[in-house]
């Protein structure tokens, strides 16, 4: 009796964490400074070897929606102030984010959007061509028309913030088991009880589903369908040279064989940049592909023609776990008390992670519960899917 | 045309034993604004080098200055900039007129002068692709020509052969197999002799794999145009690149690997050192020894950490006898200079290869080559792997050995590609793999010599003492008395017979480990035969020279009565005349005498922590334990946190120094999680991806835009 209750004890956590990404990580650190027993569950070796690794480290607040705009702004605030709270350095730059405009009609829509940005507070605004050119030297200048910019959003290290979140969890007193597959999701009727995995039982009245490209997976095993499914987005970095490019630039134009791409000059001097293909392509494959390089280069040099001496250092291939409509799925679902969902971020876990990870924990310790849980509204499991994100 | 005479630079291999000198078209081209000439066609380091010339760059990090390191495009390290781009100088061919400039951190990227035009990336189809034209590649090409089957065959060089066109030294092995006896630079010519018979094999050279593709696509930059592959099967062929170890001012131009020296003297002729001192006595580090003598460089010193030399006791012989003292149980603690390297410094090491206090001592010395040893290059084969594609791998990317076992295994692998292509329905002989075991073999036991020539006047001496696996004396002597004392070519030759003294023996032996001793016309004063091939010049008939050993130990003088000089083996026969005592002994001339190194005081361990391990983001030893210590096993977070690994090689030197500092902690490595390696593995243009060409050549940015 006496040591199953020593065992029970030494399982039992307030609560479990499944995965030791771009959400869990924060939200374990800031689970774990609010002095609760977390555990944290990942697949991988360490933290962030999921997706979180394959990000590029873009930053915005800058979004179409109100809860993602709440969130992110939350976000920034944590990575803006990392340095200043814990004296290590993430590579936050407030770099801020330009969309260069090329024809009419991305000029009306995103002037459209502007507006409604605008109307949330954010700081963004109209360019001229001329400005755009001082914020990207060498852009091609034939039909530029101008375009947006948000000089309060930025970029960071994923590599090195998360590791600073995991870092900070762990001082904090979090529990991380790595090299360990969830099972499944334990539950008594409709409460929750904690997870099986291919190691142990671990028990808590509160178990996370933060396993990014993997959550609509393990939300079957309790019986809870979330339209959650990864499709696979490529990136890559250069080496480090002077470019004198200051902002993200988004090019909204499609190409060939994609959507739009985005890059930007990291606190390394490296650029760093991101595509998205068309058609999607769905699953879990990490490996690049061949029609990466020459799509992306192409597209590169058309926007600034001296990037085309510029040598790439290496390209990766990351997943969005996305949902139908492009906005997360981060609710508590009534059907399993004690379930909480974190997921589908749609290739925006990094961003939205640090401000997920702060609401989430106020839900749940109950501190300003109710404010959070506003804050979240637009991110309910139970919505109809219809709507779009118009900037992924 | 100007010719030019090569006899005028410095810094030029003026006479070489084996190697035509060079000579040929004169280019002008400056280097921080001072002119300099070139050899048209030459690559910018080497240029450089010839020009006394040795930093390229200074780090963007620390402004530490850097010069060549690895010579094989591979790590980054030389880039300088050439007419306005940053480029690598070990594999950019230096331009008439070529305006060269020191790197001081970032380069900064020039307007294009007018706008280019975007070329398709064509895909190539084939049945078969083998990435590396080396001993392996070259052998499965041909074994899959001979059957017509559509092969290409690439490799990142000018020149096919892989390393064996730096090899100035006979090789080892069986005559039939892989000939043995034969130099590596004539094995090179006569393996792409045999290929470009078939017309089924098409070679493309100065093509760099950048990556293999999820999609069963392999991306290759072909003379600065960018391609797709799409091959049936895959032969991974891609050889080997050395290993570097932590010690204290590792990153000072002056050091680097003994393949990168092999380039700079063989390759292309440059003398880049005046006083040599060698890291590691396995083969590597023997023959680079033995390459600078030839090349007229003193070889200061060879350290070797273990108790014994790890090459093949001939080499060490060879280098012992030409009086190169080997400083076993001794390794590099560090290498001192201001600029670029001026000393060595060397401690001995206890069992464990901690250093022993008190035993430092400092050799002067302007170069340091690190031979410690060879890395698979593997990382097609596992990308290949991963995207599912039918692969296959041989030579030193499967495991390191012999260009002999290369050669062999190349042969393997194109029967597995036979039989998966359904052309071949049989298994690989089994037979196959006993041999290639055989010629796999690592140096075996020491069996003194017998000696049978007790009724002989004329008669070789073998010193041959250690089971490697070799045999052409045997094949060569034609009165059939030279004879292996067992069945498998390891076992070594003894001689019982008859001799006709005709010298075969001692010309063919790789390990110039046989001497013949004439007693026909003088029995008290016989004749003794040398084989020697450092300089043509350096002895002539008269001289009177210092005779050595089996070991190197000095036997005393005697006058060279003859010198014959075998062109067509590039050997120069020796005969001396000696006192009958001396007769079997002599083994050798001694062309140097040891230099005796200063006594210096040890350095702290903290000093010690400073080793770069990662030279592309200059991450020290002591980071890396720092992070090791606080209990990191995962080496992506390992990489995420130090940055190691996340440069332009993409940890192709750092992972092994890693690696060893992980079991100098103590660690088990097996609880170290690799590094997840990813392409590019060769960095290229934006430009270069899409064939994006501008039509201006005589601007730094035309042609194509592979830099």
């Amino acid at each position: 009796m006496a040591v199953g209750a020593i065992f029970n004890n030494m399982n039992s956590y307030d609560i479990i964490i499944i995965g030791a990404g771009s959400v869990g990580t924060p939200l374990a650190m800031f689970l774990a400074e609010k002095k609760k027993k977390v555990l944290i569950v990942d697949s991988e070796s360490s933290a962030g070897q999921g997706q979180n690794k394959a990000a590029i480290g873009g930053i915005r607040a800058t979004h179409s929606d109100i809860s993602k705009i709440k969130i992110s702004l939350e976000s920034i605030k944590i990575f803006s102030n990392w340095k200043k709270k814990t004296g290590i350095d993430i590579g936050w730059m407030k770099n801020g984010y330009c969309f260069p405009v090329y024809n009419e009609s991305d000029e009306r829509m995103l002037k459209e959007m502007l507006k409604v940005q605008q109307s949330h507070g954010l700081n963004i605004k109209w360019i001229d061509k001329k400005e755009v050119v001082k914020l990207a030297p060498g852009i091609n200048e034939k039909n530029l028309r101008g375009g947006t910019f948000s000089p309060d959003d930025g970029s960071a290290s994923p590599l090195l913030a998360l590791n600073a979140f995991y870092e900070y969890a762990l001082k904090s007193g979090a529990e991380f088991n790595f090299n360990e597959n969830v099972v499944s999701i334990l539950k008594d009727k409709s409460i929750v009880k904690g997870v099986l995995t291919d190691k142990g039982k671990y028990f808590a009245p509160i178990v996370v589903n933060a396993a990014g490209a993997y959550a609509g997976e393990i939300s079957k095993t309790v019986d809870i369908d979330i339209p959650v499914r990864p499709d696979c987005h490529e990136a890559g970095i250069t080496e480090p040279v002077q470019t004198g490019i200051k902002p993200m630039i988004v090019d909204i134009m499609p190409g060939l064989k994609s959507k739009n791409y985005y890059f930007y000059s990291n606190s390394e001097n490296q650029i760093i940049f991101c595509l998205t293909p068309s058609p999607t392509i769905w699953g879990g494959d990490r490996d690049s592909t061949s029609r990466f390089l020459p799509e992306i280069s192409k597209r590169m040099i058309q926007l600034i023609p001296k990037l085309s001496n510029i040598k790439v250092r290496r390209v990766w291939r990351g997943l969005y776990p996305m949902t139908p409509d492009g906005f997360p799925i981060v609710d508590f679902p009534k059907q399993l008390k004690g379930y909480v969902l974190a997921a589908g971020m749609c290739g925006q876990g990094f961003m939205l992670g640090p401000g997920l990870g702060l609401t989430l924990s106020n839900i749940i310790t109950g501190n300003a519960a109710a404010a959070s849980r506003k804050r979240i509204k637009g991110f309910e499991l139970n919505r109809k899917f219809e709507g779009q994100e118009k900037l992924k | 045309m100007l010719i030019f005479n090569w006899n005028l630079a410095m810094n030029r291999i003026k006479s070489h034993m084996i190697l035509p000198v060079k000579t040929g078209e004169k280019i002008k081209f400056s280097f921080d604004g001072k002119p300099f000439y070139a050899y048209k066609g030459e690559i910018i380091s080497s240029a450089l080098f010839a020009n006394g010339i040795k930093i390229f760059s200074h780090h963007h990090k620390d402004k530490s200055p850097q010069g060549i390191f690895c010579a094989n495009g591979q790590c980054s390290q030389c880039a300088v900039i050439a007419d306005g781009l940053a480029v690598k100088a070990c594999v950019t061919e230096i331009k008439d007129g070529m305006r060269i400039e020191t790197l001081k951190g970032l380069p900064e990227i020039p307007e294009l002068k007018e706008e280019g035009k975007f070329g398709e990336v064509e895909e190539i189809e084939t049945d078969v692709l083998i990435i590396g034209g080396g001993p392996s590649g070259l052998s499965a090409a041909a074994e899959l020509g001979k059957l017509n089957v559509s092969t290409l065959i690439i490799d990142d060089k000018h020149k096919l052969g892989g390393k064996l066109i730096l090899q100035t030294h006979k090789f080892f092995g069986s005559v039939e197999d892989c000939f043995a006896g034969t130099r590596g630079i004539d094995i090179a010519d006569k393996l792409e002799e045999r290929v470009r018979t078939y017309p089924a094999v098409k070679i493309w050279l100065n093509c760099e794999c950048l990556g293999v593709f999820s999609d069963k696509k392999i991306g290759v930059l072909y003379n600065g145009k960018y391609f797709l592959i799409k091959p049936k099967t895959l032969i991974v062929a891609a050889g080997a690149r050395e290993k570097s170890l932590p010690f204290i001012g590792n990153d000072l131009p002056g050091v680097y690997g003994a393949g990168a020296f092999q380039t700079l003297v063989n390759r292309d002729l440059i003398k880049p050192s005046q006083k040599l001192f060698i890291l590691g006595a396995g083969n590597v580090g023997l023959i680079a020894a033995y390459h600078a003598l030839q090349a007229g460089i003193e070889v200061v010193g060879i350290a070797e950490a273990m108790s014994e030399a790890g090459g093949y006791k001939v080499h060490l012989d060879k280098i012992k006898r030409l009086g190169v003292p080997v400083y076993t149980s001794h390794t590099v603690l560090a290498s001192k200079g201001k600029k670029e390297l001026e000393s060595v410094v060397l401690t001995q090491v206890d069992k464990r290869f901690n250093p022993i206090g008190g035993s430092e001592k400092t050799f002067k010395a302007d170069t340091l080559l690190v031979a410690v040893g060879l890395n698979s290059v593997n990382e097609f084969y596992k990308q290949a792997e991963r995207a599912k594609m039918k692969v296959f791998i041989c030579g030193d990317a499967q495991e390191i050995a012999e260009a002999s076992a290369a050669m062999f295994s190349g042969k393997i692998a194109a029967h597995k590609v036979l039989k998966s292509l359904g052309i071949m329905r049989e298994d690989v002989p089994k037979f196959w793999a006993e041999k290639l075991n055989v010629l796999k073999s690592k140096p075996g036991k020491i069996y003194p010599n017998k000696k049978n020539h007790e009724k002989n006047d004329v008669y070789p001496v073998i010193r041959c003492s250690q089971e490697i696996p070799c045999n052409p004396c045997v094949t060569v002597c034609p009165k059939k008395s030279i004879k292996l004392s067992g069945p498998s070519i390891i076992k070594n030759p003894e001689f019982d017979g008859e001799c006709a003294g005709c010298l075969k023996c001692l010309l063919i032996c790789p390990g110039l480990a046989i001497t013949i001793v004439d007693k026909r016309k003088d029995k008290d004063n016989p004749l003794v035969y040398l084989p020697f091939e450092i300089e043509r010049d350096k002895i002539k008939k008269g001289d009177r020279v210092n005779i050595a050993d089996e070991n190197g130990k000095t036997l005393g003088l005697a006058q060279v009565a003859h010198i014959k000089d075998f062109s067509a083996e590039n050997t120069i026969v020796i005969g001396v005349k000696v006192p009958a005592t001396m007769a079997d002994i002599a083994a050798s001339v001694k062309l140097y005498n040891a230099e005796a190194p200063r006594k210096t005081h040890g350095l702290k361990d903290e000093i010690k922590d400073s080793a770069i391990v990662c030279r592309c983001e200059k991450v020290t030893a002591g980071e890396i334990k720092k992070v090791l210590r606080a209990g990191v096993r995962d080496m992506n977070r390992l990489k995420a946190i130090t940055r190691a690994g996340m440069g332009a090689c993409g940890g192709k030197t750092c992972s092994s120094i890693i690696m060893a500092i992980v079991r100098s902690e103590g660690i088990n490595p097996e609880e170290i999680k690799d590094f997840t390696q990813r392409p590019l593995f060769i960095e290229a243009s934006f430009g270069s991806l899409c064939n994006y060409k501008t039509a201006d050549k005589s601007s730094g940015n035309g042609g194509w835009s592979d830099f």
